[in-house]
């Protein structure tokens, strides 16, 4: 009897376990960041405003000016990265380099590379990046400065996007290069919101990426034609 | 007295593993963790950004200058397969001799190199003559 009474909690767990797992395959991916939750003047119910990528304004190896704008409608997977970087860089583009060649013609979808070097790496210099890594054609990713007319606070402004894509990136003089770095891919929904970081080093963490990219782009999708009907 | 005249083998077959144990793939080893992150688990390089080593001919065209140019790193520009690349390349200047050899062995020999293997004392000597960079 006391055998059988034990058994119908473990009985309940497996159940109960089993009916929270099954939809999680068709989960939405989360949103990242903090979230705050906003009383509405009207009275009515709350509203949760979840964290989105800051305002900002690059410029491509085409010289063309890239803000949030440019990435209306569109996901996109972001890192950090500078041309001369001898330490994980290679490593890190070399696997981006992999999903773009699975994902580069949704047109739902767009990279961005941005260079923590803008000092050095001016907008020839990301050019001929882009042509070295075999990318020199594409239009959809985007390898970008925060310096490009010589701003003196282009380095500041480019470390603090960073943060806000959960990527550590600073000035080191003991790391390869000079600049100690993470290779995080961020991968942003097409409303600026983080959706998924996955480290770029890490195989597994990159077959996820590879994973959980269709997912989003099928809601990016939805959203899109939502909008073409109305 | 069999077991005494046994006892001398067995302490030799316990001693033995220790001559083999680590330095067997330290070629391999020295490469995952120096090399490939830039040149690839195989070799391959990436794009026109970083050279092979897989099929190079670097490797056999300045296979004496190879010792010098891992221990002091690559600044110029460097052909390959007719290629030009000019990224830095890091030296290591704490890697000794032995695994120098060992790592370059590696590389010769992989990927479809087969070069003939290297001595320690070669690359002793080649390290010797490195000019001072």
């Amino acid at each position: 009897m006391l055998r059988r009474l034990l058994l119908l909690p473990t009985l309940a767990a497996t159940l109960l376990t089993s009916c929270t797992e099954a939809p999680k395959q068709a989960a939405r991916l989360p949103i990242m960041g903090e979230r705050d939750v906003v009383p509405r003047a009207d009275g009515g119910p709350a509203d949760t405003v979840y964290a989105a990528v800051p305002a900002f304004r690059l410029t491509d190896q085409f010289g063309q000016v890239l803000t949030n704008q440019s990435f209306a409608g569109r996901a996109y997977v972001a890192d950090f990265f500078f041309a001369t970087c001898p330490g994980i860089c290679p490593k890190m583009q070399a696997e981006l380099l992999k999903v773009y060649k699975q994902f580069g013609q949704k047109p739902e979808l767009a990279f961005l590379s941005h260079t923590i070097d803008p000092a050095h790496d001016s907008i020839p210099v990301l050019r001929d990046y882009a042509e070295r890594l075999g990318v020199g054609t594409a239009r959809n990713w985007h390898f970008a400065t925060t310096g490009a007319h010589g701003e003196p606070t282009a380095r500041d402004t480019v470390f603090q996007l960073a943060q806000a894509y959960f990527t550590a990136a600073l000035p080191d003089k003991q790391a390869p290069g000079g600049f100690a770095h993470n290779g995080t891919f961020a991968l942003v929904d097409d409303q600026g919101h983080i959706r998924g970081l996955y480290d770029s080093l890490n195989p597994k963490e990159v077959a996820r990426l590879l994973q959980e990219l269709p997912i989003l782009l099928a809601e990016v999708d939805g959203r899109r034609k939502g909008v073409a009907r109305k | 007295m069999t077991l005494r005249s046994s006892l001398p083998f067995a302490a030799l077959l316990l001693l033995l593993p220790g001559c083999f144990s680590n330095n067997r793939h330290q070629g391999e080893k020295l490469y995952a963790q120096h090399c490939s992150g830039c040149h690839g688990d195989e070799g391959q390089g990436l794009g026109r950004l970083i050279p092979p080593l897989a099929g190079a001919d670097y490797l056999t065209d300045h296979r004496a200058e190879l010792p010098c140019l891992l221990r002091n790193g690559q600044r110029e520009v460097i052909i390959v397969n007719g290629v030009a690349y000019h990224n830095v390349m890091p030296g290591n200047k704490a890697l000794s001799p032995a695994q120098l050899t060992n790592l370059l062995n590696f590389i010769e020999t992989h990927w479809g190199n087969s070069a003939s293997p290297r001595t320690i004392r070669e690359v002793e000597q080649q390290l010797d003559a490195c000019r001072v960079p």
